[in-house]
Formats: C-alpha cells, sequence, structure tokens
C-alpha cells in the first residue's frame, strides 16, 4: 500500500516535470516559426534595391523600401531626444534622491506608464501635436515612440546607478568633490554600460511600434522631406503590404520584417553579450 | 559643519567658491526632480487631453456608450460595446491559453531546469516579448490563421462542435485566432513575472517541505505556488493589461466586424482596433470623440490592471524579503 502510493507520487512528479518542460517547448515553437518564416520569405526579398529605393505601385517590379528605413532611424533620432533627457535625469532622481515618497509615487508611475497600451500614446500625440499643427508629422512620431521610451530607460538609470558602490561616491566625495558633481562625473560614468543597455533595449522595443505610428508619422512613398511632414517607417509599411492584396508588396512585407527583426534581434542579443560579462547572475 | 571648526575659518577665507557649490547640488537635485516630476505630469496629461477631448461624446451618449451595440458613423450613432466585447473576449481567451502554459515554463525556469539551461531558456522566452507585434500579426495572418482554419477549427468542431463557442464559419480569421497571437504575446509577460516571484520563495520553504518527504511536484505546489500565489496572480494582470491592449497583431488576424456573436470562429473588432482602423475616417467631431472616449476606457482599465498587478506583485516580494531576513 505505502510502496504503491510513493510510487503513484513518484509518475505525478515525472508528469508534472514533464508538462512544465512541454509548456517551454509550446513557447518556443512560434519565437523558431517567427524567425524561420520571417527569414525564409524574407531573405529572398533583399537586395540593394529593397534599401535604396523608394516604394512603387504594386504592378510594377523592383521598388523598395529606403525611404521607410530611413524614416525609422529618423524616427529614433527624434524619440531619443524626448526619452532620453527625461529619462536618464528621472532616473537620476530616484536613485540619487529619490528615497521618499515623491521617489515612491514616481517609480509606481513610470512603471506603470510602460504597462499602458502604446496606441494610447500615440492618440496623446495626436490629440496634442498632429490636432494643433493640423499636420500629421515626424515630430508627432517622434514624441509618441519618445514617451514610450521614457519609463524604461527611468527604471534601468535607477537601477544601474544603485549598483554603484556607495565607497566610490565617498572616495570622491572625501576629495571634496560636490555631490553633483561626483554624481554627473563619477557614479554615472561608472554606471554608464547599464545605462546604455537601458536606452538600447528602449530602442528596440519602439522600433517595432506601430499603433503609436498609424495616426501621428503616418507613412508617406517618398523620402523624407522635413520633420513637420508625414513620414515612412519600417513597421509602418509591413502593416500597409501586409494587408495589402498585391503578392509583390506582400513579399516586400517579409522583407521589411526581416529587416526589422534583425535589427531587434541584434539590439536584444547584443546588450545581452555585453551585460553578461558585467552583471553574471 | 559645526562639528568642525576649521571650516568656518576657511568658510571664510574663500566664501564665495563655497556657495558656489553648494548652488550647484541644490540646482541639480532641483533640476533632476523636475524631471522625475515631468513623468507624473505626463501621466496627468494623457489621462486629462483624453478625458477632455472625448467630452462631446461622453455627453451625447453618456452610460449608453458602454451598453450601446450600433456603431453606426451614417447617423452618429455610437456604442462601444462590440469592440469591449472583442477586446475582454479575445483577452479572455488568450489568458485560458497562456496561463497554464506560462506557469508551466516559469515552474520549470525557477524549481525544475538543469542550472545551465535556466538563464538561456529565460533568454528565449524574453525575446518573445521582444519581437514587434506587427511582425506576429504579418507571422499570424500567412502562416498561423492558415493553420487555425485548416487544423485547429476542424478540430474543435468535431471534439466541442456541441458547444456554441466552436460553431460557425471557418474562416480562420476570426475572435480565435485573436485570443492565439494574444496568448503568444503574453506568455512571456506573465512567465517572467511568475519565474521572478517563484525564484523569490525562500529557500527555506523547500526544504522544509523536502525534510517532510515531499516529492519535487509536492514541494512546488504546496511551498512555493500557494507561498507565491498573490504574486502570480499579479503577475497574470501584467498579462491582461498588455492583452487588452495590444492593436496591430490583432487588427490583423480578428477580422475586424463590431459584432457580438458567441462564436469563436466568427469576426470580430477590438477597442485599439476600431481606434486603429477608423480614426482616418473620423473627419467629424462627434465620431473622433467616440474614438477617443475608447481610448480613455482602454487608458483607465489597462492602468487599473496595473497598478494592482503591481501592488501584488511588490505586496509578495516584500513578503518574501522579510521571511529571508
Amino acid at each position: 500500500m505505502m510502496i504503491k502510493r510513493i510510487t503513484v507520487r513518484r509518475i505525478v512528479d515525472k508528469l508534472v516535470a514533464s508538462l512544465a518542460l512541454l509548456s517551454v517547448i509550446i513557447a518556443i515553437i512560434p519565437l523558431a516559426g517567427v524567425i524561420i518564416f520571417v527569414t525564409s520569405k524574407g531573405l529572398p526579398a533583399i537586395n540593394l534595391e529593397i534599401f535604396t529605393s523608394l516604394p512603387r505601385p504594386p504592378d510594377e517590379i523592383g521598388g523598395g523600401i529606403g525611404n521607410a528605413i530611413q524614416g525609422t532611424l529618423i524616427l529614433i533620432g527624434l524619440a531619443s531626444m524626448v526619452g532620453l533627457p527625461i529619462g536618464v535625469l528621472s532616473g537620476i532622481y530616484l536613485a540619487e534622491y529619490g528615497n521618499n515618497r515623491f521617489g515612491s509615487l514616481v517609480r509606481f508611475i513610470a512603471d506603470t506608464l510602460s504597462g499602458v497600451p502604446s496606441i494610447i500614446m500615440g492618440l496623446f500625440a495626436y490629440v496634442v501635436v498632429v490636432l494643433a499643427t493640423r499636420s500629421f508629422s515626424a515630430i508627432s512620431g517622434g514624441i509618441a515612440l519618445g514617451i514610450m521610451m521614457i519609463p524604461v530607460i527611468t527604471r534601468t538609470t535607477e537601477e544601474s546607478i544603485k549598483l554603484v558602490p556607495n565607497t566610490i561616491r565617498e572616495a570622491s566625495m572625501a576629495l571634496g568633490v560636490r555631490r553633483w558633481k561626483t554624481i554627473v562625473l563619477i557614479v554615472v560614468s561608472a554606471a554608464r554600460s547599464g545605462i546604455i543597455t537601458g536606452i538600447m533595449l528602449s530602442i528596440a522595443r519602439i522600433a517595432g511600434e506601430t499603433a503609436p505610428l498609424l495616426f501621428t508619422a503616418f507613412g508617406s512613398d517618398l523620402w523624407a522631406t522635413g520633420l513637420n511632414q508625414p513620414i515612412s517607417a519600417l513597421p509602418l509599411v509591413i502593416y500597409r503590404y501586409a494587408i495589402s492584396p498585391y503578392a509583390s508588396w506582400q513579399a516586400q512585407a517579409w522583407g521589411a520584417a526581416f529587416i526589422l527583426v534583425s535589427m531587434v534581434l541584434i539590439l536584444n542579443i547584443g546588450v545581452r553579450l555585453i551585460a553578461r560579462g558585467k552583471y553574471r547572475r | 559643519m559645526s562639528m568642525f571648526p576649521h571650516t568656518f575659518l576657511f568658510g571664510k577665507i574663500k566664501p564665495k567658491r563655497a556657495r558656489k557649490s553648494l548652488i550647484g547640488d541644490s540646482v541639480f537635485k532641483n533640476l533632476t526632480a523636475i524631471f522625475a516630476l515631468s513623468v507624473l505630469v505626463l501621466a496627468l496629461a494623457i489621462f486629462y487631453e483624453l478625458y477632455s477631448r472625448s467630452q462631446l461624446s461622453i455627453n451625447e451618449f453618456g452610460l449608453d456608450f458602454l451598453t450601446g451595440v450600433e456603431w453606426d458613423p451614417v447617423d452618429q450613432i455610437f456604442g462601444a460595446l462590440p469592440f469591449i466585447y472583442g477586446t475582454v473576449t479575445s483577452s479572455i481567451i488568450a489568458l485560458i491559453i497562456a496561463v497554464p502554459i506560462s506557469l508551466g515554463i516559469a515552474t520549470y525556469l525557477s524549481e525544475l531546469a538543469p542550472k545551465r539551461l535556466r538563464s538561456p531558456l529565460s533568454f528565449m522566452v524574453e525575446l518573445l516579448a521582444a519581437v514587434p507585434s506587427v511582425v506576429y500579426g504579418l507571422w499570424g495572418l500567412f502562416v498561423m490563421v492558415p493553420w487555425i482554419r485548416d487544423v485547429l477549427q476542424p478540430f474543435l468542431e468535431s471534439t466541442l462542435g456541441f458547444l456554441p463557442f466552436f460553431q460557425g464559419p471557418k474562416f480562420g480569421i476570426g475572435m480565435l485566432s485573436g485570443g492565439v497571437i494574444l496568448a503568444i504575446m503574453i506568455i512571456p509577460t506573465i512567465s517572467a513575472v511568475s519565474r521572478e516571484v517563484m525564484l523569490a520563495v525562500p529557500d527555506t520553504q523547500r526544504e522544509a517541505a523536502f525534510a517532510l518527504g515531499a516529492t519535487r511536484w509536492e514541494t512546488i505546489k504546496t511551498a512555493v505556488l500557494r507561498y507565491a500565489a498573490t504574486g502570480i496572480f499579479g503577475a497574470i494582470m501584467l498579462g491582461l493589461g498588455r492583452a487588452l491592449g495590444e492593436t496591430m497583431a490583432v487588427i490583423m488576424v480578428i477580422g475586424n466586424r463590431p459584432q457580438i456573436s458567441l462564436s469563436f470562429f466568427e469576426p470580430a473588432y477590438t477597442m485599439s482596433g476600431v481606434i486603429a482602423s477608423e480614426y482616418i475616417e473620423a473627419t467629424q467631431d462627434l465620431y473622433l470623440s467616440s474614438l477617443i472616449e475608447i481610448g480613455l476606457l482602454l487608458f483607465i482599465v489597462t492602468l487599473m490592471m496595473n497598478i494592482i498587478a503591481r501592488l501584488l506583485v511588490w505586496r509578495t516580494m516584500r513578503k518574501f524579503r522579510g521571511a529571508k531576513e
């Protein structure tokens, strides 16, 4: 009787362990599926022309998405101009002075903001910028994406500054360096790689955002002419081409997806490799 | 400073310099505080802007907006129930699929996996979250939807077809596809946060269970899962928050038809979906205002979800920290 119960318990144990392993495998299937299909369908569409030329009508052969690549880079630049200063400085505040109620509140709101759907940020930028200027523009898209960068950068900056040992601060202040100079010159510089990791991850996150760009950057078939004009972006092109009925456009959607996924994965894996040497868990 | 008399002496020799540096300190502190404050202002500004822009629709329809089933831009009648139904139902389908799988992943990665595999496997699951949602949409549309149409839907109809959920035309595109793609997208969130909560359970808990002769599963069940339940619930809420607001992947596979149908095979429409695809046609003020009100609802709901979820996770983690000390 006792022996049998032990056997049953062991079988249940093994069963649960294999179910848990099965869950991991099930989760990795879509990841593998996305990477396999994006590569196998996207790679054939990759050639020099796709990087350098403008979109063509669906019935013409050739054409490219050069303007979308250019647009995505411009949007990342604009977003960084919004997200970097606010994110890094708020992060410094939270790490160095934020041990109070106000600090906890900011921390909490930053965390909750990172869970707000991206389309809401787009709607906000639409209402505040697009309706006010009466034009879709690269700037409004950059603002929407920049807002999305803030919570990520704030929290990673805070975390990496907190990792800097106090002895470094004390050594600097013992030499007579003022606190703010200590923070700017010594602490931030010691936390540099962690802060850069956060920035790169936030760029990887916004590079693929589509929803906030639909009603801000809007998309365009031309090269970017000005920051107050609509601008194209890789995710927008993937969306428009994917839902179009034309095979030639759908093929280019896979090509664009291949370029975008490569960018995002390289950023993520790169950050991982850099961080590995520093903070091995 | 009065503890060190010499600072008075030297302070008097170079008073200007000392004051300047002190000013530098307070200027820097206040500067960073202003930027920190801007995060709060931003959250309030988002709420205020969405709220004031949806006034027109709030005044026109009141609470009927939430229960109205008609969405008719021509007659200027806007009721958001079909979208609320689409968002909630597709998110529930996603949770039903994603929760058991995520808990399995979290259990495996925190309790069962060989030490060497834990870190690379966790990273692969986290990579699932890094793939842009429009790419999931593209893959969903051309790879997953045909599979659902040809394999999953016939299978569900033949086994569970007596339920109203699994009857109807098999297009592939529809509520079921929306739920499945959402499940794929929220698995990383739920499993990563659950894993963190489970890792925070003190080892003494596990040791006590093992010492009483429990198997690994019994240990996990009684000492880890029960102990971490609140935090895991928080992780599920975070996943739900993400599912409710997800836009692009769902828009590409759910069919975008504003209807309330019990069948999961039928097309549906989500709140974020209607904002994303109809903003361009919304030239009349009332139409635009109605779309923004849907955005406001989405903002409030996801904010609540996140606040509750963070509080739950935070409370669990704090409990463990107390137990460890």
